[in-house]
């Protein structure tokens, strides 16, 4: 096993081919994620967030999508080399990925069990009768009651949260060394979701496995990760660890998140403010920073000169704004457009 | 301290077993739907009774459906009574004798032979044809589908009949057109014009399918491209093409009855053992040019012909609601 981080993403671009033109829904982004951590990627939507996993797992669907450039280094070896075939032995034995939609994501008219033990026998070669044991031991670690009698229910019936349980089973049937799960609570209501989050976080103190969770959700990212990454229209514009980022932002798009959710340990009377105008139109981004017309602190003929590189800003963070402010900078007046 | 069998399970799960109702998949639904509709279990009755006569139906008959006997052609049904009484109907011969004197009641028993292996028979090929066509059309996408679909296209527009009646001509005197009978020509002719809706069927299904998230987390789950189609898209588009298939049989019952009518289909055997030695459709036709001496070498044909493909009708009708879930 090599050393070094267990996922290091490299300059990735994933480009999707529209009818209007390209759409660099990744934009050179790096990051990397270590053994046994767990990495929050937040944006709002369309920021990139979801492309970035699906093109780590290489199920972009092409066309029209494509990744277009960078290296995907999982375990020192670049998966974008890989064959299709070298490529299924990995997905879902060593990278599995839990999707948003635990009502949509298990086929209809197959059983649990089927679904759960397709994986083992694919990957672990197991008989049927071995892995029919696994998934047993599986669905009663993510806390289904009863297992061995669901295993031959179909997926309507069970709740959705029960269903994302099935599908947080079937991510880890293989003891991946990395679960990505994409939006794994946005379907769920908020009980069903902390008991979700606390299975994840559970299973990954149990288990080892390193996780990357992706979501607008800045509450799941505090109380999940170790380390965050901030996208916007298709770059990461801000990294560092978890309360380093909570504490000190220093991206103002980072900061406007950060303000524009309510928290218990204010005075009542603060005002959330929104960050205004809307995410930009990824078609021929220009080459300024992508935040700057809705930026509180646009300074003319420098934010629209150039993409702000990441810079370091502070031990393992980096911010990718030119000036430095932080959540104490006040916002200037003549920076609001008229 | 005994305990009980129910006391034991409460220990182990924590929780009282709630009494829940049985595991039902789809399929046990939509048996439990088509029970309820009584057409459909009629239809079904009427079809397994004339499977039981097509399989038994050496026992059955009274006599062989092609032996003749001299004076005795013609005959109305035992219960009609006629002014010729040459022509009365005959306790031997329940729905009477045609003009060469064979019994018209052991003809429609073997004739069902043919009705039902020709409904069967084809809708397998096209099937076997139509099934991976739709599904490599509608998950390849790109070229492949593009491909595919125009030939189909090519196919759909060729008139069927036309081409079918072509080809049966066409191919008479060839082994083809001997086989069974002329069965196995007919088979063939009615495969190649009949695939094209299950292709279509299929496709539409799966371009649909594949854009759902459970596929998608099949292949994230790394299911190879040949298990995701079969295992994981091909169940899913079932009951369309269970239901295409219950109306493709009387479409296929019925163009048997027309081209052996119009003289191109299955011919009537004169071997003793042949297993299709009659249909109903060449029935039809003698039928036919013997209605100046009564109805009833029509009607009997006829009615087999409609009881038989209504049944199927039905049976598909009861299947489509049966199987669609929003119809409870």
């Amino acid at each position: 096993m090599a050393n070094g981080p267990l996922l290091e993403v490299q300059n990735l671009e994933t480009h999707f081919k529209t009818q209007d033109g390209v759409v660099k829904a990744v934009n050179n982004v790096s990051f990397h994620v270590d053994r046994g951590e767990t990495l929050g990627i937040v944006g709002e939507s369309g920021s990139g967030k979801s492309v970035t996993s699906l093109s780590i797992m290489r199920l972009i669907p092409s066309p029209p999508g494509k990744i277009a450039g960078g290296k995907l280094l999982f375990d020192g070896e670049n998966l974008l080399d890989m064959s299709d075939e070298e490529m299924r032995a990995i997905r879902g034995n060593r990278i599995s990925m839990i999707f948003q939609d635990p009502m949509t994501s298990l086929n209809p008219v197959l059983t649990i069990g089927r679904q759960i033990t397709e994986s083992l026998e694919l990957h672990m070669k197991m008989s049927q009768r071995e892995s029919r044991n696994r998934a047993v031991e599986l669905l009663s670690m993510v806390g289904i009651p009863s297992p061995a009698r669901r295993l031959d229910d179909y997926p309507h019936q069970f709740s959705g949260g029960m269903r994302q349980r099935v599908m947080i089973a079937m991510g880890l049937s293989c003891n991946p060394e990395l679960l990505i799960a994409d939006e794994p609570t946005t379907a769920l209501d908020v009980t069903i979701q902390a008991q979700i989050l606390e299975l994840i976080k559970r299973l990954q103190r149990e288990l080892g496995t390193a996780v990357i969770i992706i979501t607008h959700d800045l509450g799941v990212v505090a109380g999940m990760t170790d380390r965050v990454v901030v996208m916007y229209a298709g770059r990461i514009v801000e990294e560092g660890p978890t309360d380093e980022i909570f504490a000190n932002p220093r991206m103002p798009y980072t900061i406007g998140l950060l303000r524009s959710i309510p928290r218990l340990d204010e005075s009542a009377d603060r005002r959330l403010t929104p960050i205004r105008g809307l995410p930009p139109d990824l078609i021929g981004l220009p080459q300024i920073c992508a935040f700057s017309p809705r930026c509180d602190y646009y300074v003319a003929g420098k934010c629209d000169a150039q993409v702000p590189p990441l810079r370091t800003v502070g031990p393992d963070h980096r911010a990718a704004c030119l000036f430095d402010i932080t959540l104490e900078t006040p916002i200037p007046e003549t920076a609001v457009p008229a | 301290m005994a305990t009980s069998p129910q006391a034991k399970a409460i220990m182990a799960t924590g929780a009282p077993e709630m009494p829940t109702r049985a595991p039902r998949s789809l399929w046990s639904d939509a048996i439990r739907r088509l029970r309820k509709n009584v057409a459909a279990v009629f239809s079904i009755g009427v079809i397994l009774f004339f499977i039981v006569i097509a399989l038994f139906a050496p026992l059955i008959a009274p006599y062989s459906p092609i032996t003749q006997t001299k004076n005795n052609s013609l005959r109305q049904p035992t219960w009609v009574q006629s002014d010729n009484p040459g022509l009365n109907g005959s306790p031997e011969h329940l729905l009477g004798t045609d003009a060469l004197g064979r019994d018209i009641f052991s003809q429609l028993i073997y004739g069902s032979r043919v009705s039902l292996i020709v409904g069967f028979i084809p809708q397998v090929i096209v099937l076997l044809i139509g099934v991976p066509l739709g599904l490599i059309s509608g998950y390849a996408g790109g070229r492949v589908d593009n491909l595919l679909m125009r030939f189909t296209d090519i196919i759909i527009a060729f008139p069927d009949i036309l081409f079918v009646i072509t080809l049966t001509t066409a191919l008479r005197e060839t082994f083809l057109g001997q086989a069974f009978n002329g069965l196995l020509l007919i088979f063939t002719a009615l495969s190649i014009v009949g695939w094209t809706g299950i292709t279509r069927l299929v496709r539409g299904q799966v371009l649909s399918l594949k854009e759902k998230e459970f596929i998608e987390s099949a292949r994230a789950v790394g299911v190879p491209t040949s298990q995701i189609l079969f295992r994981h898209i091909l169940p899913n588009t079932l009951a369309p093409i269970i239901v295409s298939v219950a109306f493709g049989i009387p479409g296929a019952i019925i163009a048997e009855a027309f081209l052996t009518f119009v003289g191109t289909g299955m011919r009537p055997s004169t071997d003793i053992n042949a297993p299709f030695p009659t249909s109903w459709g060449a029935m039809l036709l003698d039928g036919y040019s013997n209605l100046s001496s009564g109805p009833w070498y029509l009607l009997f044909p006829v009615l087999c012909v409609g009881l038989l493909t209504m049944a199927f009708t039905f049976l598909g009708d009861g299947l489509r609601d049966a199987l669609d879930p929003r119809g409870e």
